[in-house]
């Protein structure tokens, strides 16, 4: 059996059904056998590396399972770059396969010969340059292995392409065979003990929930911990999802867009569990009063995240759902009413806000999209002040329903993930925000949607800025709008229209309503064109670097 | 935590496996997390599959300890030890290339003595000399000669490990 036959049949013995595949001259032999033998694997060719990429991203964080990659050599592999990046930073399960140039080749600047190895290393999870075609499956089996266990994230696979037409007797492992690598599996129990008993001392705890809360599954988990020991719990951007029974127990999102209530929360918690989050700036502000009257218990899977940002008190490594499970079972005596009614009364003094002025704002946009749209829609934004205001106003109430570039804030994410979403569950909604600056950046990738017939309900909220940045040049920047205006957009009705996609605008609020409810109940893909007050900025803000209760309300 | 702390040099042993590439990802990643590389050398172990690489890195004490942790995320490393000023023991090798005219030889030959070092190449010129000990030890050695002529240094770098238990 050849390398690459070899490679097909990997893939099935890893369960794969679906490839984000694009092809090119060193991996002709690759596409071959998926011609000839690729039964059971759905390929997905998008019309850029980076959309492809981006695609298996966002189907990898709305399934649970790996996302997989197949490219050529060269700029194929350096077209996911961003794409890899993005999932490094977010710890998406990802497995990205290249072609290379021959063996004897690699070296000599060869025709489409990148050092892809070389270029990944500082984000991948792991990668590996194949040699020899004897080593090709545990490779693989190797990079399955680490791309979805302890921390998830992405793992590269560099294959030449004499490797792929070299022969050899196809034996796929059962044990990957790395005994350097052994994530944890549960808590320490002694850790768990002495969180039960912080947790009974306190009057003022909060869980502060991440992504590795979604990642690990750890939800339903989450949700019991809340309703049975009435904790209130605040969320990063990435762990939105949580759904206690009492809502006044969930305070949004923190950091510097987080609301006031939640940032609130951290700075007056006397003890805060951050399970599966990572401190990044945005959500810390200035380190050295973040969460100052608080204990602090951190629970990740990664040891190398427990005291990187933020001194921790009492740390726990282990998977977040098996952590709860173990402090669901604890012996925990507290009553945090009067907590939890403090952080309710001031949101009630101190709720989101915009201004209604007449002009369509895009908070209202969400605000309904939120409200008409199924529970268990999944959404995915772009970056910048779309994705805030997503962040912000829509009540995420499932695990994996919230597809956002939170640690690299890729532009041009938003359309390509909610492609991978649609492409892995097409029993479901897929909704997509994204600003007009973003949406450009793959919109190449409207083929895609066309092509596969998929259903992707799409809001562009166009306030013809970078907005993000224009907002902090009129914050910082005396309002000297240096390279963000967009001015020269180009008619998105018609560019919808020209890939065979619905498409309508919209401009005044009072049309929004019948909007929204149109673009849910559409049978197909639906482009909506929402022309928002180009004045509309994020609010509350912690600018970079301040405490968190350094807050702007208004500009 | 916001003043900084102090940058001193710490000494990190990093047992890998052999292959392909391992030692650019270790280099690479302490570069990235902000460390400065002083010194750097590799060598075999007892076990034919591995190696030991012993880096000196200037760094603050608070984030060794996060290097340690990251460095254990690379998949083809298997120990890292952190060596302690306490207990260090710590050893460079130096091989030194020095004009030398006649008339000074025998001052020359009795200052190599007293530094326990040998001889090791010599011709109508200079001597080659090698010294073994600690990294001061070398550089003393080197100020020495301070007004010679140089013709040449090599210096492998140090390895260290740390001493038994005392207790």
């Amino acid at each position: 059996m050849n390398g690459a036959r070899i490679f097909v049949e990997s893939l099935k013995k890893e369960g794969v059904d679906t490839l984000f595949c694009y092809t090119g001259g060193a991996v002709i032999s690759i596409f071959d056998e998926l011609h000839k033998h690729g039964e059971g694997i759905r390929l997905i060719q998008p019309r850029h590396e980076q959309g492809g990429t981006h695609a298996a991203d966002g189907y990898a964080r709305s399934t649970g399972k790996p996302g997989v990659v197949l490219v050529t050599s060269g700029p194929g592999a350096t077209n996911t770059i961003t794409g890899i990046a993005t999932a490094y930073m977010d710890s998406t399960p990802l497995v990205v396969i290249t072609g290379q140039v021959s063996t004897d080749k690699i070296g000599t600047d060869a025709f489409q010969e990148s050092d892809v190895t070389g270029i990944t290393l500082p984000i991948t999870k792991a990668n590996f340059l194949v040699k020899d075609v004897n080593d090709l499956a545990i490779t693989i089996k190797r990079a399955f292995y680490l791309a979805t266990t302890g921390r998830p994230g992405p793992v590269v696979i560099d294959i030449p392409g004499d490797v792929q037409k070299q022969d050899c007797k196809f034996n796929y492992p059962d044990d990957p065979g790395l005994t350097s690598y052994r994530p944890k599996e549960s808590g320490h129990p002694k850790q768990i003990k002495t969180t039960a008993k912080m947790l009974s001392k306190a009057t003022k705890p909060l869980i502060l929930a991440g992504g590795g809360v979604n990642l690990s599954q750890a939800n339903d988990e989450l949700n019991k911990f809340l309703n049975k020991y009435k904790i209130p719990v605040a969320t990063t951007l990435m762990g939105h999802g949580i759904n206690p029974e009492d809502e006044r127990l969930f305070c949004g999102f923190v950091g510097m867009h987080g609301t006031l209530y939640a940032n609130y929360a951290i700075q007056n918690a006397d003890l805060i569990i951050a399970i599966g989050v990572r401190f990044s700036d945005r959500i810390t502000g200035d380190v050295s009063v973040f969460a100052k009257n608080a204990k602090l218990i951190h629970v990740d899977i990664d040891p190398a995240e427990i005291g990187k940002n933020i001194p921790v008190d009492l740390p726990i490594v282990g998977p977040a759902k098996s952590v709860l499970m173990e402090l669901n079972g604890a012996d925990i005596k507290g009553d945090y009413s009067a907590w939890v009614k403090e952080i309710d009364d001031y949101r009630k003094k101190n709720p989101l806000v915009y201004e209604k002025t007449g002009t369509l704002k895009p908070q209202y946009l969400v605000e309904l999209a939120s409200k008409i749209f199924p529970e268990d829609t999944i959404v995915a934004t772009d970056v910048g002040q779309n994705q805030m205001w997503v962040g912000q106003y829509y009540r995420f109430r499932h695990p994996r329903t919230f597809l956002t570039s939170g640690g690299l804030g890729t532009m041009g994410f938003g359309l390509p993930a909610a492609i991978g979403a649609a492409v892995g569950n097409p029993d479901r909604q897929v909704l997509m925000f994204s600003g007009d600056g973003g949406f450009q950046m793959n919109m190449q990738e409207l083929n895609t949607i066309r092509k596969y017939n998929l259903k992707v309900k799409m809001i562009i909220m166009d306030n013809s800025y970078l907005g993000m940045v224009r907002q902090w040049q009129e914050l910082l920047f005396e309002k000297r709008y240096s390279g963000t205006d967009m001015g020269d957009n180009p008619d998105f009705i018609k560019l919808a229209e020209v890939f065979g996609i619905k498409a309508v605008r919209l401009g005044r609020p009072e049309d929004a309503e019948r909007v929204i409810n149109e673009l849910a109940a559409c049978e197909t893909s639906m482009l909506v064109h929402a022309v928002i007050d180009p004045n509309e900025n994020v609010l509350p803000m912690v600018p970079a670097g301040k405490p968190l209760d350094k807050v702007i309300t208004k500009f | 935590m916001a003043e900084k702390e102090q940058l001193t040099d710490h000494i990190v042993s990093v047992l890998v496996n052999n292959h392909p590439g391992v030692l650019s990802k270790v280099t690479s990643l302490i570069t990235r997390r902000g460390f400065n590389i002083d010194g750097i050398s590799a060598g075999n172990t007892k076990q034919s599959d591995m190696f030991r690489l012993t880096i000196v890195v200037k760094g603050d004490d608070r984030s060794i300890e996060q290097i340690q942790k990251q460095l254990y995320k690379i998949i083809d490393v298997v120990k890292v030890w952190i060596i302690t000023p306490e207990s260090k023991l710590d050893r460079e090798i130096g091989l030194i290339k020095i004009k030398i005219p006649q008339s000074l030889r025998n001052e020359i030959l009795q200052m190599i003595n007293v530094f326990k070092a040998s001889i090791i190449d010599a011709g109508p010129e200079g001597f080659i000399v090698e010294i073994t000990g600690t990294s001061e030890k070398i550089d003393s050695f080197l100020s020495l000669f301070e007004h010679h002529q140089i013709v040449e240094v090599a210096r492998s770098g140090i390895v260290a490990m740390n001493r038994w238990d005392k207790k």
